[in-house]
């Protein structure tokens, strides 16, 4: 049986990966921010998972103003990186596990989650700067990834809550599939952020701090939250936080906090990443 | 309008991209997708207004393309993340370009970032002034 093990949050800013990609991590403005992530890569050493279904948004790469898929999921073979006006990042093509996809695609569809599904997927810095943050530069990425695209830039996106339940269909999903894989969900984006308008700049750390607790105390109190309360208090661009409750609805009813990082600013943006995992498995305290 | 959207127009400084304006800005935001392309744009810089002229875009989401005024192509339906397509054609960064929307230079927005960001203090709510 295949079963979750970790879920993991962090921000995607495009400008980390470039600061990744031109060796500018040790830089004074970049190095406290990569500085943060070390506990991570050590950890992430330890704990390949088979496979990472990994949570991110499209940033007009793939999908064009044509097209504006709510869930999307990636089931091709590999995920080259999107050009996204620079030429693409340098970093390895995504390998995807196209078996677990084709079963999790079965499975949500049939519980009732209606995915759009991907056999050509070019993918951005949404997907690519999370693999960067805690793998590094490899040859070859360690582990296979599911992309799933969640639009969060065209209002609506999906709510919080069915972020959550999303995300709790995902653990019944991968727990029918007979391999026995083992699998982290990463939610990435946020935290508070806006890039546009003369709000631009947009800041909340008392939001962000709050946020981060209750993904793991009070999901279901968060999953709540309105659209018009992830504006106000975290910037029109901040609505990427939702996707984080798809990872915490993966992690089952109780998650363990392994570890926490913020800080302001990565670029425009708020930076905050999170490790969890579900509860009494080794590893945390419980 | 629906309550949902009109909820967002108490927000101030901020046009949010509903469905509404994703109709109203789509042959901008195509515009700007045309220029993933490195030939297009080359014939972008080689002449804007007649590359313009070959999308059936209004009048005035041409004119706040060639003025880059960010916060007219927002009013006009633009998205930031279509949008970027034209400031990495114009060699800025998303710092750069964003820092142009506030009516800040771009020294004194980096220094804004760099010292936690815009307070949310004055920033949530027209109606409420908070």
């Amino acid at each position: 049986m295949a079963r979750i093990t970790a879920g993991l949050t962090t921000s995607h800013i495009p400008a980390i990966g470039a600061a990744i990609d031109h060796g500018r991590t040790q830089e004074p403005y970049w190095q406290p921010l990569f500085a943060g992530y070390e506990w991570t890569k050590a950890w992430a050493a330890g704990n390949v998972p088979d496979v990472v279904i990994l949570v991110y948004n499209d940033h007009a790469s793939a999908f064009t103003p044509e097209v504006v898929p709510t869930f999307a999921l990636g089931c091709a073979d590999e995920f080259p990186p999107a050009d996204e006006g620079y030429g693409a990042r340098p970093v390895p093509v995504v390998q995807g596990h196209p078996d677990l996809a084709a079963h999790l695609a079965q499975a949500l569809i049939l519980d009732e989650f209606d995915l759009t599904l991907l056999y050509k997927l070019d993918v951005d810095h949404g997907l690519t700067v999370p693999l960067s943050l805690v793998y590094g530069q490899p040859e070859q990425w360690p582990v296979r990834v599911i992309p799933l695209a969640v639009n969060v830039v065209q209002y609506p996106p999906p709510t919080g809550h069915r972020c959550f339940m999303l995300g709790q269909a995902i653990r019944r999903a991968v727990e029918s599939f007979g391999e026995d894989l083992t699998v982290h969900v990463w939610g990435t984006g946020g935290m508070s952020h806006q890039l546009q308008g003369p709000r631009a700049g947009f800041i909340n750390s008392k939001f962000d701090a709050a946020f981060m607790s209750r993904l793991v105390t009070d999901p279901e109190g968060l999953a709540r939250l309105p659209h018009i309360e992830y504006v106000r208090e975290a910037g029109s661009e901040g609505i990427e936080l939702v996707m984080q409750l798809i990872m915490r609805g993966a992690m089952g009813p109780k998650a363990e906090e392994l570890y926490r990082f913020y800080h302001v600013p990565g670029s425009n943006t708020a930076v905050g990443h999170m490790v969890l995992q579900p509860a009494g498995l080794p590893g945390g305290e419980g | 309008m629906t309550a949902y959207t009109s909820e967002f127009d108490d927000i101030p400084g901020t046009r949010v991209f509903t469905a509404q304006r994703a109709k109203q800005g789509y042959h901008l935001n195509q515009f700007c997708m045309s220029l993933m392309k490195a030939e297009n744009r080359e014939r972008f810089k080689a002449g804007e207004r007649a590359y313009l002229d070959e999308w059936p875009m209004t009048e005035a989401q041409k004119q706040a393309v060639l003025d880059r005024d960010y916060n007219a192509m927002l009013e006009l339906g633009g998205n930031i993340y279509f949008l970027a397509k034209i400031f990495a054609t114009d060699g800025l960064s998303y710092v750069q370009a964003v820092s142009t929307m506030t009516g800040m230079n771009i020294e004194d927005y980096q220094q804004m970032m760099l010292d936690g960001g815009r307070s949310p203090e004055g920033w949530r709510s027209v109606k409420d002034g908070t």
